[in-house]
């Protein structure tokens, strides 16, 4: 599915047209990130990060293999396992630092990725599937985060599998059987460990499936773009192939240079010292912390303090659950026609507000649960349940939209798009690049 | 559904013909052979589920016995039941006083001390070392370890105090530390599990 004016897969070399009769699989590439798949052609810096995530998970999955090529996923030796890894394996040091610090580049990509479809409307139709897919992925991803922060099985990935698994346990009634059916025992141990190595081995290929129909249902309608309104014209776009695979790849250069800063220079900054002691089933670390990219979450499930017809425990559990869950539903609870927060000046003061939102969410979730930190993750948690439960569909129905361009070509000639982003969206971060 | 007509099974040559005139026995068969399929899968799916569930060597550990003689009044030890924590305490008549003067009204799970002993051995508290909350293990047991604000346990990850009953009173864990099934064998032996 494309524009009509899309280029055509012709090749000429005899080879290529044996094999396109046979396997089109070059047209395949050719029409879905080649010159045959036309882009609006005002897309800026932040359409980077869908590759970017993809170019992450692949760094997942190579480390990730050769990794597995060295670790024994067995109680009694998973902690030496990983310590030879890192000091007798040829590289091991480098394999498993960049799988390690890639984890936390990968979800870094994807909340930007996220948030640039909050502020720019990609959930709206006809993209909602992509949407829908994009949060399977975002589970799928945090399930496979958290199962492979076990495997080193040192204090903070035992309390870690302790904690989480404690979750089900919240369930009334059969959450204590799931908890140790789950488990395969009664705490963490070998059979755990062996289940969530599989499962995190497996995982990343479902995420992969999952991507190709996330890319799949975003091609039948095409790319969105900044501006939010659809493609009307053939001047409007620009093939893929090489104008945004250029694009692509200056900013997966960047995001090579971050991730090999971190990687060389802090390579342990974003880890947990107490990960470092082997597990012990009897001692727990005086601060049980997740890894960053869970702290928002986290802070949401230690906000309920309080028994409300069904105890705290749970309505943390279920609270967490649904923050991400309602994410399904946002393509329905935003009923404004139009996309772009640029032309919606109430809907962009919110986002903004919830990006901040999300951030002391972050910094709650990571904090020790002292009391002050606990009331500002209520306050916070609160907050983010209203903003896509109450304010987003009042304010969609509410506001007034700031006119629209007629067509992209219109506003890229006449900088709407670029100009006017560069003053009201957002200060400090790249300008629209056309 | 062609090959069957053209094909038909052995036996009466009849039962061809009704067939093509009935389609309604056809369809029965097709429900017929997914159903047995269905049910199949399903047989099958038991043991891919089940085997994720407490294996034999696992479950083997579900029975600890314990000496309790070596315990003098106001210590406790920690033992591992289930591979998990297990605190046994000798009470102090002081603290078992304590846990007794709290009105039931005062608790957020109301039990008393009798309740979570055995009889006549009301000075022997057995519970989990596991912090009904997150699961973290709470401090107390061991010598010297903070016993929180109420002279039970103390919980170091989210702040639950226990008292000298192991009874939740303060913080955000919802239950009493659970209390494992478990008898004497001898005046001081017990069987955990």
């Amino acid at each position: 599915m494309s524009f009509p004016w899309a280029q055509h897969y012709a090749p000429k070399h005899p080879l290529m047209q044996w094999v396109d009769s046979r396997l089109p699989l070059p047209r395949f590439v050719y029409n879905a990130i080649g010159g045959g798949y036309p882009v609006p052609r005002n897309l800026n810096y932040f359409w980077n990060f869908g590759i970017m995530a993809g170019a992450a998970l692949m760094i997942q999955i190579v480390t990730g293999i050769v990794l597995a090529m060295h670790y024994a996923a067995n109680g009694a030796v998973a902690f030496d396992s990983v310590e030879s890894i890192m000091r007798d394996v040829n590289a091991g040091w480098f394999l498993r630092y960049a799988h390690a610090n890639g984890a936390s580049m990968f979800l870094a990509v994807v909340y930007i990725h996220i948030f640039r479809g909050l502020y720019y409307g990609s959930y709206k139709a006809p993209r909602e599937m992509v949407w829908l897919l994009g949060v399977v992925i975002f589970l799928l991803l945090m399930a496979t985060a958290f199962m492979g922060y076990v495997l080193p099985w040192g204090q903070m990935s035992f309390w870690g599998a302790q904690v989480i698994t404690g979750f089900f346990s919240a369930i009334p009634g059969i959450g204590e059987t799931i908890r140790i059916w789950l488990l395969g025992g009664y705490a963490p141990d070998n059979a755990a460990l062996n289940r969530f190595f599989s499962l995190h081995y497996l995982l990343p290929f479902v995420i992969l499936g999952v991507i190709i129909l996330h890319i799949w249902a975003l091609h039948i309608p095409g790319s969105g773009n900044p501006t939010g309104v659809e493609v009307k014209a053939e001047q409007d776009t620009v093939p893929f192939h090489p104008y945004y695979t250029a694009k692509d790849g200056f900013g997966l250069g960047v995001f090579l240079i971050v991730f090999a800063a971190l990687l060389f220079f802090a390579p342990n900054y974003l880890g947990h010292a107490d990960n470092y002691i082997p597990a012990n089933p009897l001692s727990t670390p005086a601060h049980i912390v997740p890894e960053w990219y869970f702290w928002p979450f986290y802070a949401i499930l230690r906000a309920f303090t309080v028994d409300f017809i069904i105890p705290a425990k749970l309505w943390g559990v279920l609270a967490m659950f649904g923050s991400i869950l309602l994410l399904f539903f946002l393509p329905w609870l935003d009923r404004s026609p139009v996309r772009s927060a640029n032309f919606r000046p109430m809907y962009r003061t919110l986002f903004w507000v919830l990006v901040a939102d999300v951030l002391v969410l972050g910094f709650c979730g990571g904090a020790p649960a002292e009391p002050a930190y606990i009331i500002a993750s209520q306050i916070a948690a609160a907050y983010y349940f209203l903003h896509f439960l109450v304010l987003v569909p009042i304010v969609s129905a509410l506001e007034r939209p700031r006119p629209l361009p007629n067509s992209i070509t219109e506003a890229v000639l006449e900088g709407k798009s670029g100009s006017r982003m560069r003053e009201t969206a957002v200060t400090g971060a790249p300008a629209a690049a056309e | 559904m062609a090959t069957i007509d053209e094909v038909p099974p052995g036996g009466a040559t009849g039962s061809h013909d009704d067939v093509i005139e009935n389609p309604r026995r056809r369809d029965y068969l097709s429900i017929g052979a997914v159903a047995f399929a269905g049910v199949g899968v399903g047989v099958v799916a038991l043991p891919l589920i089940n085997q994720m569930s407490p294996s034999a060597d696992v479950l083997a550990l579900s029975t600890t016995e314990l000496d309790l003689s070596a315990i003098e009044p106001g210590q406790a030890i920690k033992a591992s039941f289930r591979k998990q924590p297990l605190f046994v305490r000798n009470l102090t008549p002081q603290e078992i006083e304590a846990a007794n003067k709290v009105p039931l009204s005062d608790l957020r799970d109301p039990q008393s001390l009798a309740e979570r002993t055995k009889e006549g051995k009301a000075n022997w508290l057995v519970t989990l070392g596991v912090c009904t909350h997150l699961g973290c293990v709470p401090l107390g047991a061991g010598e010297g370890e903070n016993k929180g604000p109420f002279g039970g346990y103390f919980c170091p990850c989210h702040g639950s105090a226990y008292d000298t009953a192991g009874r939740i009173r303060q913080g955000p864990a919802p239950l009493n530390l659970a209390v494992p099934d478990y008898s004497f064998t001898s005046d001081t032996t017990i069987l955990v599990g």
